[in-house]
This record gives C-alpha cells, structure tokens and sequence, in this order.
C-alpha cells in the first residue's frame, strides 16, 4: 500500500507569452504513495492549477519528470496520454464540466466511449448504476444537469471520474462553486473513497477545512513547493472540519 | 472507439439539438429532393422520347431527293426530281444493311365518306413493304394491299384509327368505299393504333395506298398540277395507259423515249424512300452502301454533289432527346448546387456547434478521447446529419415527382442509380463539408478547451 503513484522530478513548466517567458512551475519534485490523500494550497497564481492540469497528463512539462504509476508520461505521445486519462486518472473540475441535456446515466458512461475493453453495454450500464448508487444519486440516473443541485451535479462528475477505476482522482477546486452544506457532502464522499476504496485523493483547494480533510498538505508559492506536511494520528472526524460546522453537523450526520 | 459507440455519440449529441440539427439538415433535404425530382423526371422524359421515337421506326432511313441541304428545308413532293422506284428497288437488291425499303409518294387530299370528310396529315403512297419498314406489319382489321394492287395502281387503301374515329365513326371501314379526291377508293385494311411521333403528330392520322394510285390517279389527276414543272417528268395522267396489264410499272426507259427527249429523264419520281437498316449499329454502313449505289445509279461525277440525301430518323429524334437531356443536365446542375449551398450549411453549423461545444471537446478529450476520436465524432455527426437529410431528401424528392407525374400528367420513372448516388453524394457532403469543422475541434487544447467560457 506504500508504493509511489506519483513521482515528480524537478518539474518545471515555462509559458511563453509574445517575448517574454512566464516561468510558472519552477522544479518541483515530490512522491505521493498510493492510497494518499493530498491537498494542494497555495495562494492565487502560485501554479496550482497548472501542476494539476501536469499530474493529469493534460499538460507536458518543459522539463522534468514524471512517473505516474511507475511509468514516465511527461514524454509520451497525446494518443497514450488520453489513453492514461482515460484508465489511470479520474478528473473533477471546480465547474463540473458536465454535459448539457444529458442524462446522469449517460454522463457517468461517456468516459467508456474511450476505453478498448471489451467491457458490454449491459456491464458499463450496470457499473454507471452502482457508481451513481455510491454517490447517493440512485434515484436520479435519468435527470439532466439542469434538473440537479450544485452537489448533485459534482457528484454526478465524481462517479463519472470513477468509471474507470483509476487509482487516482484529481480534483482542481472541486467545492469551489458549492456551498459549506453540498462541500460537507462532498468531502465526506472523497473521504469515504480514499478509506473505503483506496482511491488517491489529489485536491486543490482555498478552504483550510477542506485541506484539513486531507493527511497531507502541499503548499506551493511562486511555483515552488513553500511546505510540505503530513498530519500525524488519524483522519478528524467529519463534521468538526465542515464550516460553519453547526449547519454542516445537522446536513450530514 | 468502436463504430457502435461513435454512431450512439453522435446519435445523442443530434438529439440534443434536435431543432438545429433539422434545420442544418434541411439545405441537403432540399438539395436531395431537387436531384432526384429531376433525376425521375428527366428520365421520364428521355425514357418517352426514346419510346416515341421506336414507334416512329427504329432503324429507318429517309432519302429525299435533291441536294443534301441544310437541316430546316422542307421537302415538299417534287422538289427534285431525281429519286426513282427503281432506285427503291436496286437499293434493296443489292444494299447488304438494308432490311427493308418502300418508295413513299405525299398528298394531302380531302377525304369524303357519306357526309363527313377529312383531311389526313398523311397520305402515302407506298408498297407494303412501307409497314415492314415502320414495323407497322400488323393490321387491326382486315389486309394490306397487295404488289399486284400496287402494279396496277388499284383502287385501294388501309387506313388508321384516326381516320376510323373521324370519318367512320368508330364503325368498321372494312369494306367501304371513300372518296380521296374524287376517286373512288376500298379501304381493304386497318392500322394499329401507333400514337404521337417525336413532333408531336397524329401517326394514326394516315390513309395508305399503293403509291402508283397516288401518284397517277390522286395528285396526277389534279389538272393544276399536272402542268406545273413538276409533273413534267410523270409524263401520264392515265396509269392504265401508260402500264397495261400486270407489267411492270415502269419499263426501262426505251430507246424511243431517250431519243424523243434530249435531256434523261428518270420516270416514276418519288417523294422520298424509306428503308430500314438490318439493326442499329448498320445504319452508318446502310447510308455508305445506299449513297455509293444512288451516286452509280444516277451517274454522278466524283465531286458532284449528291443528287439526294439520306436521313436516319433517330437524328432529329436525336437532337429532340438531347434538348431533354440538355434541360435535365441543366436542371440537374442547378439541384447540385443547392446542394453545395446545402453543404455548406452544413459546415457553418458545425463550425458553431464546435465553437459551442468546446467545453465538451475539452472534458472529452480529458477523459480520454484521442484527437481522432473528437474527429471522427464530429465527422460522424456530420455525415449522419447528411444521410438523414438525404433519406428525407429522397422521400421528398420521390413525392414530388409523383405529384408532378399525378397532377401534370409528366412521365416519371424512378432510377436506382439515382437514388444510390444521392445517398452517396449526401454522405459525401457530410464529410466533405464536415472535415473542416471536426479538424478543428480534433485541434483543440483541452486544456484551453476546458477552460472556454
Ligand atoms: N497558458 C498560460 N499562458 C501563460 N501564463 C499562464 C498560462 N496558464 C497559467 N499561466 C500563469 O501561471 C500562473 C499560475 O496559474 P495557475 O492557474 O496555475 O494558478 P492557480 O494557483 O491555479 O491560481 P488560482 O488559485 O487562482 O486558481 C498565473 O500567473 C497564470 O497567469
Ligand atoms: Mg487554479
């Protein structure tokens, strides 16, 4: 359970604007075992988002490397790098991101339309069902974005980040557009994945009680690693860590 | 991506829009219906003009005397003076290609029968062998006249089924006996009916009769033709005279009568021969064959015009198809275009829903989509838009030319290959005018694509 998922190697990422270059990540190195729970802070422009868009092989970094799952990705061709997204990475976006006028059922399934296995209709339905079953959204697989809350629309993009299995979620602000109340619902499913299903948790995150839920905290400043620390002892319970925790205790005991 | 899971992407991804996606679709549902309404009745059109133009006689020729003029003179009886019976004759003697040739004499007289009369757009005179040439051989009622009656220039003649319904009224003619300019006639036969021809003329419209009777007895007796120049060669107006008995009509010019007149005159002139070539592809070698016989028989010089000219039929039939094919071409062209302009509706549209869609390309490509599955969704969503209008189209098209057929009263006729190439062109379009717009959205950095607002 302590193996290295992610290896990252004097990362560094250099946008160039017009005549000038922007140097945005400036080596980071860093391990994160399998089965971690990571949250990444930072203030604003200090490159988080642009290390996420990195660990989830959408970007390839100027130099450096990176072995995710024991493999070097950060030179791979885009063809096998979709195909890592595809299997390894599961991806939850502060706005959900998902398809408009289309069902939580087939949301959750669309990520198979990429995959090569030989996996039937009849299986990918029934996995879309116990995934969204898992999410709390067992009676809702038919409505469309529109006709579900905030929540419920981020937890429709979790199951569909999950379709796959990947040992890896990525999640760039994911309770950045939800109230204290659905951001509660929401941890408390990450928690449960990373506990339960072992899930490695990378998230992105202004909210210290959202960090908190993390065991590890990676602060980057300026493109730089500031700090890096694990808390020691076990994992708080949820709801002192909601806020504001009266609210959040009555949502979600 | 299997094909299965692409088509049901895409299937989704046209449902979602449903109203655009039929309004996109509508330039190639219009661009197809145009292409098959005139595909069918284009070939409706060709396919009635090729018939009309088998019952005027597959295969015939048409000598004319006089010099090969240019296409637009009429050819009135008598023009020219240098086509003979005889040359009829030798013609079917010793031209190899030619099936079948008949000497046709032209009159147009006024019939009487009781109180009615009539002027037919055709009398002929001619032998039998004028209905094996028009493949007219069989009669509705009773028989042609015979070589004998044509010999002996008798009193006798077969009619068609207009002449039957405006002078007998309807009733059996077999038997009767008709005035045609004043002479008395038997109609021994009646015609099948034919229809119009490639001009639109009464084929059936037509009093056949032995052509020595047409010449002697009808136009010959007419008193005012009789001193015009162009009777000057038909030196007699009583055929009984000039042949007796069973003879020959025309006996070899005697000496006697080279020597009464100085300049050879060829008896027995007739208006035109028609003749049939053994098959189509002898028609070409008929004419040879008959010109090189015609310049040996009338002795003309090498390097002297022609004293006749010789026409296929299917020539001016020709040139009346090509007219059609020519409308239906135009008109043909006219319906591709609108199915480029269809076509490139087609590609607008699509270029706004992948500007529209960018934040999906991006999630797509983000969950894992490779930049040849964004093309190939969008691809497939293109072709699909157009495969769908195209069936549309089809029906459309189909139901269109149907009411023309019902309402107008046009000849329709479906064609397979055009229902196969409209498909085909439609898919086309889809992916000729859907390229552009899936290249671009496979183009897309999911990163940026994710990030659009
Ligand atoms: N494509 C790009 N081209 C040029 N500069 C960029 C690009 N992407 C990011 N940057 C710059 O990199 C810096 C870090 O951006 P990033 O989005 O990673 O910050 P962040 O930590 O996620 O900030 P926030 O907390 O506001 O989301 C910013 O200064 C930004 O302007
Ligand atoms: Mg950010």
């Amino acid at each position: 359970m302590n193996d290295t998922l992610v290896k990252l190697n004097d990362i560094r990422r250099t946008f160039r604007v017009g005549e000038i270059s922007v140097h945005v990540l400036r080596g980071i190195s860093l391990t994160i075992e399998r089965g971690a729970y990571v949250a990444l802070t930072g203030s604003s422009g200090s490159g988080k988002t642009t290390l996420m868009n990195l660990l989830g092989c959408l970007d390839r970094p100027t130099s450096g490397e990176y072995w995710l799952d024991g493999v070097e990705v950060s030179r791979m061709s885009s063809d096998a790098r979709a195909m890592i997204r595809n299997r390894k990475i599961g991806f939850v976006f502060q706005n959900f991101n998902l398809l408009p006028r289309t069902t939580a059922l087939e949301q959750v399934m669309m990520p198979l339309a990429y995959t090569n296995t030989g996996l039937s209709e009849r299986d990918a339905k029934a996995r879309a069902i116990d995934l969204l079953k898992m999410v709390g959204l067992g009676e809702r697989m038919d409505h469309r974005p529109s006709q579900l809350s905030g929540g419920q629309q981020q937890r429709v993009a979790i199951a569909r980040a999950l379709i796959n299995q990947p040992p890896v979620l990525f999640a760039d602000e994911p309770t950045g557009n939800l109230d204290s109340r659905t951001t509660a619902e929401i941890l408390e499913m990450f928690d449960r994945l990373n506990r339960a299903e072992g899930i490695t948790i990378i998230l992105v995150t202004h909210d210290p009680t959202v960090a908190g839920h993390a065991r590890r905290n990676i602060r980057l400043r300026d493109g730089m690693i500031e700090s890096d620390t694990v808390r020691e002892g076990p994992p708080p319970p949820l709801q002192s860590h909601s806020a504001p925790a009266a609210h959040a205790e009555s949502q979600v005991a | 991506m299997t094909i299965r899971k692409t088509l049901g992407t895409a299937v989704r991804a046209l449902r979602r829009n449903i109203t655009r996606s039929a309004l996109t679709v509508l330039g190639i549902v219009i661009g197809i219906a145009a292409v098959i309404a005139m595909m069918e009745i284009g070939k409706g059109s060709s396919g009635s003009i090729s018939r009309t133009i088998a019952s005027m006689g597959a295969n015939n020729l048409l000598i004319f005397p006089g010099t090969a003029s240019t296409g637009g003179v009429s050819f009135g009886g008598g023009s020219s003076l240098t086509l003979t019976a005889e040359d009829c004759d030798a013609i079917l003697r010793e031209c190899s290609a030619i099936a079948a040739a008949a000497p046709l004499v032209r009159a147009r007289p006024q019939i009487v029968y009781q109180d009615k009369n009539w002027v037919p757009t055709f009398v002929y005179g001619s032998t039998p062998a004028y209905l094996t040439v028009r493949d007219w051989s069989q009669l509705a009622d009773g028989d042609i006249f015979t070589d004998a009656d044509v010999r002996n220039a008798s009193r006798v003649c077969v009619v068609g089924q207009t002449l039957v319904r405006e002078l007998f009224g309807g009733q059996n003619p077999v038997g009767k006996e008709i005035r045609v300019k004043n002479v008395a006639f038997t109609v021994v036969g009646v015609l099948t009916p034919k229809g119009a021809n490639a001009f639109g003329m009464d084929q059936d419209d037509i009093l056949l009769a032995p052509w020595t009777t047409i010449k002697y007895r009808v136009s010959g007796s007419s008193t005012a033709s009789s001193t015009t120049a162009s009777t000057a060669t038909t030196s007699s107006n009583s055929a009984d005279s000039t042949f007796p008995g069973a003879k020959a009509v025309f006996p070899a010019q005697s000496s006697t009568q080279s020597a009464d007149a100085p300049m050879p005159v060829r008896f027995a002139n007739v208006d035109q021969v028609i003749m049939s070539a053994t098959a189509g592809d002898q028609i070409r070698p008929a004419i040879r064959e008959v010109t090189a016989l015609l310049r040996e028989r009338h002795r003309l010089q090498p390097g002297e015009p022609d004293d006749f000219s010789i026409r296929d039929m299917t020539e001016s039939a020709n040139a009346l198809a090509s007219t059609t094919n020519m409308m239906t071409n135009l008109l043909l062209a006219v319906a591709l275009i609108s199915l480029v302009v269809g076509g490139v509706g087609i590609m607008n549209i699509m270029l706004v829903s992948v500007t529209e869609r960018t934040r999906e390309i991006g999630l797509r490509m983000a969950v894992g989509a490779r930049s040849r599955d964004i093309l190939r969704q969008f691809l497939t969503e293109a072709t699909l838009l157009c495969l769908i209008g195209g069936l549309l189209g089809l029906a459309l098209g189909r139901g269109a030319a149907l009411m023309v057929q019902k309402f107008l009263r046009w000849p329709i006729e479906s064609s397979v290959e055009a229902i196969i190439a409209s498909i085909v062109v439609s898919a086309a379009v889809g992916i000729v005018f859907g390229f552009y717009p899936a290249w671009k959205a496979s183009r897309l950095d999911p990163i940026e694509a994710l990030r659009y607002e």
